[in-house]
């Protein structure tokens, strides 16, 4: 195990610059990749699919799909991979890294976009830059998909009325014969300024379940 | 402004002269009986003239103090309670008559519930659970620092100073040090709800008062029985230990049971509205009572009762009985806020006082010290856990806004004077750090603040984009949790979810409501916010204006189905004015016009809804669908059926 140390070793600090992980934390998120992938060296859907923790979550297929997004990988490439590495892996999962305690408050709005940006891709899942009505729609149903009792219907109204307060805050007025196209990126940020971003949308990344494979699960 | 003040100082003036006589008039002897058209018998009400006219006065004053603005933006109303205390104290006393002191069973049975109750009904979930680490951090290890260190160096310098401090053994300097030591929730509520700090730090300080009253109560009956007791073993301090455990948890557990039952209660009001909020109280008052009967923590008791009903007592009751509550609460705990300022402010003068310089002045430095040395000391130690540091700022308030106040002065008089003989010094003392801290630190905690630039509360929105989100979010994290392997905050959250909906719901929220998620109740209070505030604004009867002013410019809607619309509204405006609602004391009607009016109101805005999103949004593809939409809208057809039952079941009267 030491000799084959030393090629992982150089990508881990090369990640861990580039993506702003410990190295300690990096060797852990390795860990459990190996663990999802079984050993394998790309993840697939059906690794993601597989985990009994993701099962319940009212949006798993977007959370998944987030994995393989090219736009999520730093490229300007639009579309999505069918199988991801582990320094994917660690791009997309860096996006929930905490930020350090003195950043300055320049890379704060820099982080707080960024964390933006994944999020309306989430959203904007034809990548055409805007969210329409039909994809807000449809997020609303996801959200709302763990209860049976709730119509269509219900979500309908809901992202109707989500998108119409959008419409009134970013663009305000409007001639009788315009029509609103839909969400973009800055309306986005604007109508969510006030959700702190760069505080809620992180996760703590130790105590990883990093168990090595055992018969069965 | 000079009549206002000189009406009040008339005012005082008579309610000191009332207090004095009243005790002065007894009905004549039997003298030469004429029979008697007029008499005084002030005896038969004195009890309750007398707690009324405390209450008027309180409330009275409050008045008085919004009507300065330049006052009150100052000085923290507080201070100036304290302050009116002091000087109706001094007027009871010129007038020869010794002014009441605070009993501490009134204190602790009428006037301290409603405040802690109002606190922990409405308080913020979300925050207190994700810092609760940090919280109960302070809460514990924060006041057992403070009391040990203050314990200590006290009994230090006693011993150096000698003279009439000597008598003071540790033991009592222990005591006096877990009295003094706590931050009082009534004095922070009553400072910070004046400043609007920002949530996390107003959560960090808040919650902070509110959970040491745990470790308060333990260390002072263990202080008081090991005094009274004499000899201190290794086995007592470890059942010190054991009871704070006990008193903590078993106050949490009172108040859980006492919760569900008010939440089960509240299943099978439906055909009771009028006493809903009755049950809310005295379920809440029985656990904070139970849990003082086996000396456990009666405040953590109140907390746990008012945050596990709060969900479900809420989906059950009606709108009327909701605001009742929320009306009921604020009162309450305004006019117990205000009556305990003054009668410390009454007290001071009243209590037999034995100032020592020394005394008083070590405690006060004591106290900062420790407070800031504590807070440094625990942050340290903290950060390495947060996620979201907290910078020197932050510790600057969180130490800054350790206020003492009325629970310290109490307890102190508690004490009984044979186990302590320099209780007079104690109160003395205490009187003067709840008065430094709540004049100094109160008073300049709002020009620190600004001057520090610390992050104030946003103003919330009432935004269903925010609120998707933030539901959005609480998924994606627990998913990202899930992919990592991590079982983290938001993982066991979201058990706790899916647990919270599948069983409990379902027992304690009766009808259909129990299966409604969280996003549907916050759309549909939103929409009964807005109605609401469409019909109190169309009551001048002009529909555009009042349609929201964001798209007031944009609205595009024909002439005659406006004049149609206003016709509506002022004919049913005028039906509800001029109906005489009778009413008995068993049941408020259930208004039936009312409902049909707000609900045809309610249709009459989708309708105008509809219209406006067709304008706005497109609709992908079909180019004859937008007419389309437009013209089933023009047909007037009826709402979807069950947008109209979650409408019914939001206007249940």
């Amino acid at each position: 195990m030491g000799a084959s140390q030393s090629g992982p070793v150089y990508m881990f600090q090369d990640l861990a610059q580039k993506t702003g992980f410990s190295i300690e934390q990096i060797k852990n998120l390795h860990n459990r990749f190996m663990y999802l992938t079984q050993d394998e060296d790309t993840l697939r859907r059906k690794h993601l699919e597989n985990i009994s923790n993701l099962a319940l979550n009212p949006i798993r297929r977007q959370i998944i799909e987030a994995f393989f997004d090219k736009r999520n990988m730093g490229e300007k490439g639009k579309g999505c991979l069918q199988e991801i590495g582990f320094e994917e892996f660690v791009t997309v999962l860096s996006f929930f890294r905490p930020p350090k305690p003195r950043t300055a408050d320049e890379d704060m709005k820099n982080i707080k976009k960024e964390k933006l940006r994944f999020l309306f891709n989430m959203h904007d899942t034809d990548n055409d830059g805007i969210i329409t009505l039909d994809e807000y729609r449809r997020v609303v149903e996801e959200l709302l998909s763990s209860y049976e009792t709730i119509g269509a219907e219900t979500a309908k109204a809901i992202s109707d009325a989500a998108m119409l307060e959008v419409a009134s805050v970013t663009v305000g007025q409007m001639g009788p014969d315009e029509f609103y196209e839909g969400i973009t990126f800055e309306q986005f940020m604007q109508i969510l300024k006030d959700v702190e971003i760069e505080t809620k949308m992180n996760i703590h990344f130790w105590n990883l379940d990093t168990r090595t494979m055992q018969c069965g699960k | 402004y000079i009549y206002v003040a000189l009406f009040w100082m008339l005012l005082l003036l008579g309610f000191c002269c009332g207090m004095v006589f009243g005790d002065q008039n007894r009905s004549d002897p039997h003298d030469q009986r004429v029979f008697p058209v007029l008499s005084i018998n002030y005896d038969y009400v004195q009890m309750p003239f007398e707690v009324s006219l405390w209450i008027l006065l309180a409330s009275l004053m409050k008045l008085g103090f919004h009507l300065l603005p330049v006052l009150s933006g100052v000085v923290p109303e507080s201070c100036l309670l304290i302050v009116v205390g002091l000087l109706v104290g001094g007027l009871i006393r010129v007038m020869g008559k010794n002014p009441p002191v605070l009993d501490s069973q009134l204190f602790f049975l009428c006037l301290l519930p409603p405040i802690i109750l109002d606190a922990g009904y409405f308080l913020p979930i979300r925050p207190f659970t994700e810092n609760a680490g940090t919280i109960l951090t302070f809460a514990v290890l924060g006041t057992l620092w403070n009391v040990f260190f203050m314990g200590a160096v006290l009994y230090g310098a006693c011993r150096l100073e000698a003279g009439r401090l000597a008598s003071v053994d540790l033991l009592s300097c222990l005591l006096f040090g877990s009295i003094v030591s706590a931050v009082d929730p009534v004095a922070v509520l009553a400072v910070f709800e004046e400043i609007h700090i920002n949530e996390l730090l107003h959560i960090l300080v808040f919650g902070e008062s509110l959970l040491n009253d745990a470790v308060t109560v333990v260390l002072y009956h263990l202080f008081e029985e090991f005094a009274h007791a004499g000899e201190v073993t290794v086995g007592d301090v470890f059942l010190g230990v054991v009871c704070f455990f006990v008193v903590a948890l078993g106050g949490v557990l009172v108040g859980g049971v006492y919760g569900v039952l008010a939440a089960f209660t509240s299943r099978f009001t439906s055909h009771t509205r009028v006493i809903e909020p009755l049950f809310v109280f005295l379920y809440s008052y029985m656990a904070y009572l139970s849990a003082e009967v086996f000396h456990l923590s009666g405040i953590m008791a109140l907390i746990a009762c008012g945050v596990v009903m709060r969900p479900y007592v809420e989906a059950n009751i009606s709108h009327k009985s909701y605001t009742t509550i929320k009306y009921f609460l604020k009162m309450w705990s305004s006019v117990s806020e205000t009556l305990i300022f003054i009668f410390l402010g009454v007290s001071t003068v009243a209590g037999p006082h034995a100032w020592n310089w020394t005394f008083v002045s070590i405690t006060i430095v004591l106290c900062l010290l420790s407070r800031v040395l504590g807070v440094v000391g625990l942050t340290y130690i903290i950060n390495k856990y947060r996620m979201v540091k907290l910078s020197g700022k932050d510790q600057f308030i969180v130490a800054y806004g350790g206020l003492r106040g009325a629970i310290a002065f109490s307890l102190a008089f508690l004490l009984s004077s044979d186990d302590f003989p320099m209780k007079d010094m104690f109160l003395t003392a205490i009187i003067t750090v709840i008065f430094f801290t709540v004049f100094v630190q109160g008073m300049t905690i709002r020009p620190l603040v600004d001057l520090l630039a610390v992050k104030k509360r946003k103003q919330s929105k009432c935004s269903i984009n925010e609120e998707i989100h933030t539901q959005f979010l609480e998924h994606l994290l627990a998913g990202i949790e899930g992919v990592c392997g991590h079982y983290g905050h938001h993982h066991w959250r979201h058990k706790l979810n899916r647990f919270n909906k599948r069983y409990i719901k379902r027992c304690l929220i009766g009808g259909e409501r129990s299966q409604e998620p969280q996003l549907i109740s916050f759309y549909n209070k939103m929409e009964l916010k807005q109605a609401l505030m469409l019909l109190e604004s169309n009551s001048s009867a002009n529909l555009s204006a009042g349609v929201t002013a964001r798209s007031r410019k944009t609205l595009n809607i024909s002439k005659e189905r406006e004049e149609e619309i206003r016709k509506i509204l002022r004919g049913n405006l005028q039906k509800t004015r001029q109906r005489l609602c009778s009413y008995s004391r068993h049941t408020l009607k259930p208004d039936a016009e009312d409902d049909d009016w707000s609900e045809t109101r309610l249709r009459k805005q989708r309708v105008e809804m509809e219209r406006r999103m067709s304008h706005f949004l497109t609709v992908p593809a079909l180019p004859e669908s937008p007419p389309a939409r437009r013209a089933r809208v023009e047909s007037g057809e009826p709402l979807r059926s069950d947008q109209g039952s979650s409408l019914t079941a939001v206007f249940e009267l």
